[in-house]
């Protein structure tokens, strides 16, 4: 299965990334490398395995509606490249 | 609303999106404290968990999806008995990890509806699509050139609720709005303070001609931060539609916002292009098997809920309409109960409610829902009541007397002898009040003798005035009326 320039760019834009025009190049050759590896599951026949969203064989892991202590705001803006009044700070997004 | 313009008559198609915040004492998926997020400290319930830190691990909070389900059930939903959370991708700094734990194709309630009263007597049925679980997002505020982020609201517990396209004018959605709003405080598990952002209620709005059933491009609102400006932005919406159809334009898809001072809708953005959430299952969480016992154990255990209240009252001997009015807000039900309880008449406690003491709180600026801040206690208006019903005060002194309890607080029966305003038993005063009127307007007498019988009408309040509240009714009725007779030559 091979992506196009065009799916490539859209999901560079998806993820915020600006991609030079040999960089798209590349994406498009690798990403859809990993495509091709994955497409190999198609060979399995599936028709007797019902669908799931988990491999996990775990179910109903649920916790108590009990309030367990917080950071302080002092431990939680410490990683915040900018913090001000309290609050985290970012470039403004007025979408 | 159907509205007739050049040619065409319209009708507007409604569906709303509502985000009710569980209040559950912990968020969705970690420990931290649901705190008030208009108030508290910014950023100072959070955790690594709300704050989208690498490799940590969410798990619900059982108590979130135990309301969740109560929510479903008094809407009539089925309930999954398999739930799966999903990843909704995008990037906004409010929300941390870049994606929002949701659920996508899987919604823990689907396909309920509930029913509700319209203004008119009538009662309309609104489908339910669906309602799923969530987290808030944090909450941003823009300031200069930048944006400062609190996270206390991160990760608190949210159901979304999509309606079908059922609802065709703003009075419908009010009256879905305050259904909803009912049934969740009723089951305890949102406040319903829009102002604060627990309660928030977005309406997709289209219109088309009357008799099709086409759906024409749709616009959303937001910032609505009272039900009534559900309404009033839903109609205004319609019209603007329509005016854009009319003149031969077409309506683009966009996001609008309320501006509640103007009272009028602005464009916020047009949808270029459908968004691409990128839905995945979520990898963190295992299904979530919401099994047929448990789904059973929360149903038994509802509380009363808005339509079983409104027809216990209505067996009390209130209207539809007017049951529905005093059951659509908890602490509206609650006081009318205690009225109830401290033995007033239900019915005339239904009136006193709605016509008076509404009246007075929305010349105060109080809306219903406050009625626990003002100072007629539910003892003080089932006393005012029975004052009326012994004969003690007529119907005119005892408005006098709640005004008085409204601004100042107290007992009715103090003010009525503080205002003077216990009615008299003495006839040979109000024949003497009956004669005095009599004769300062002889016209009206002789018109009524004439037979123009609405005089009477006239005759009869001044009457009352000369008793300054004291005379009884029913007396002053029967004095007249022979007095009147004895000039007219009748008897």
């Amino acid at each position: 299965m091979s992506l196009t320039r065009e799916q490539v760019m859209q999901i560079a834009e998806l993820a915020k990334l600006e991609l030079t025009e040999s960089e798209i190049d590349q994406y498009v050759h690798q990403l859809s490398a990993v495509l091709d590896y994955a497409s190999k599951l198609d060979a399995l026949n599936t028709a007797d395995i019902p669908p799931t969203a988990s491999v996990l064989p775990l179910q109903n892991v649920m916790r108590e509606d009990a309030v367990k202590p917080s950071l302080t705001r002092e431990q939680a803006l410490e990683n915040a490249p900018s913090a001000i009044e309290g609050q985290f700070r970012v470039n403004a997004v007025l979408d | 609303m159907t509205a007739k313009t050049t040619t065409t008559a319209y009708e507007g198609v409604i569906g709303l999106e509502i985000h009710a915040e569980l209040e559950t004492e912990s968020k969705m998926f970690c420990g931290c404290a649901v705190v008030d997020s208009t108030t508290a400290a910014p950023n100072t319930y959070v955790c690594p968990i709300c704050l989208g830190f690498p490799g940590v691990l969410p798990v619900i909070n059982k108590r979130a999806v135990e309301f969740a389900i109560k929510v479903g059930l008094a809407l009539n939903c089925e309930i999954a008995t398999v739930n799966v959370f999903a990843r909704k991708s995008y990037f906004y700094p409010d929300l941390p990890k870049g994606y929002q734990i949701s659920q996508y194709e899987l919604p823990l309630c689907k396909n309920g509806w509930t029913e509700i009263d319209l203004p008119d007597g009538s009662t309309k049925r609104i489908g339910i699509r669906r309602a799923h679980l969530e987290e808030d997002t944090g909450k941003s505020i823009h300031v200069g050139g930048s944006s400062l982020i609190d996270f206390n609201r991160s990760g608190v517990p949210l159901l979304e609720i999509v309606t079908e396209p059922d609802i065709r004018n703003g009075i419908e959605a009010e009256a879905f709005g305050r259904k909803l709003r009912a049934i969740l405080q009723y089951l305890g598990v949102n406040s319903g303070d829009m102002s604060k952002g627990v309660l928030r209620m977005e309406p997709n709005i289209s219109v088309r001609p009357v008799g099709s059933t086409e759906f024409r491009t749709r616009t959303e609102v937001k910032n609505l931060n009272s039900i009534r400006s559900v309404q009033r932005a839903s109609d205004y919406e319609i019209e603007r539609h329509i005016k854009v159809w009319e003149s031969g334009g077409e309506v683009v898809q966009a996001t609008m916002g309320w501006d509640e001072a103007r009272q009028q809708t602005v464009l916020q953005r047009t949808k270029e292009s459908a968004h691409d959430y990128r839905y995945f299952p979520e990898p963190d969480l295992p299904i979530l098997n919401t099994s047929r016992e448990w789904v059973e154990a929360i149903r038994a255990h509802l509380p009363e809920l808005p339509d079983t209240k409104r027809d216990r009252l209505m067996k009390a001997g209130l209207s539809r309409y007017d049951a529905s009015v005093l059951v659509a807000d908890r602490p509206v039900a609650d006081y009318f109960e205690r009225v109830m309880q401290a033995g007033a008449d239900p019915k005339k406690g239904a009136n006193w409610i709605i016509n008076e003491l509404f009246a007075r709180m929305n010349k105060a600026a109080l809306s219903a829902e406050r009625v626990n801040e003002q100072k007629v206690s539910p003892e003080a208006l089932a006393g005012l009541i029975k004052l009326v019903d012994a004969g003690t005060i007529n119907n005119n002194a005892a408005k006098k007397v709640l005004d008085a309890v409204f601004a100042e607080g107290g007992e009715p029966s103090a003010w009525v002898a503080k205002l003077g305003l216990e009615q008299t038993q003495d006839t040979s005063a109000v024949e003497a009040a009956v004669e005095k009127v009599l004769g300062a307007n002889p016209g009206e007498t002789d018109r009524f003798c004439a037979g123009e019988e609405k005089v009477f009408k006239f005759l009869i309040g001044q009457v009352m005035r000369e008793g300054r509240g004291k005379f009884p009714a029913e007396l002053a009725n029967d004095v007249l009326t022979a007095k009147l007779n004895a000039r007219c030559g009748k008897s």
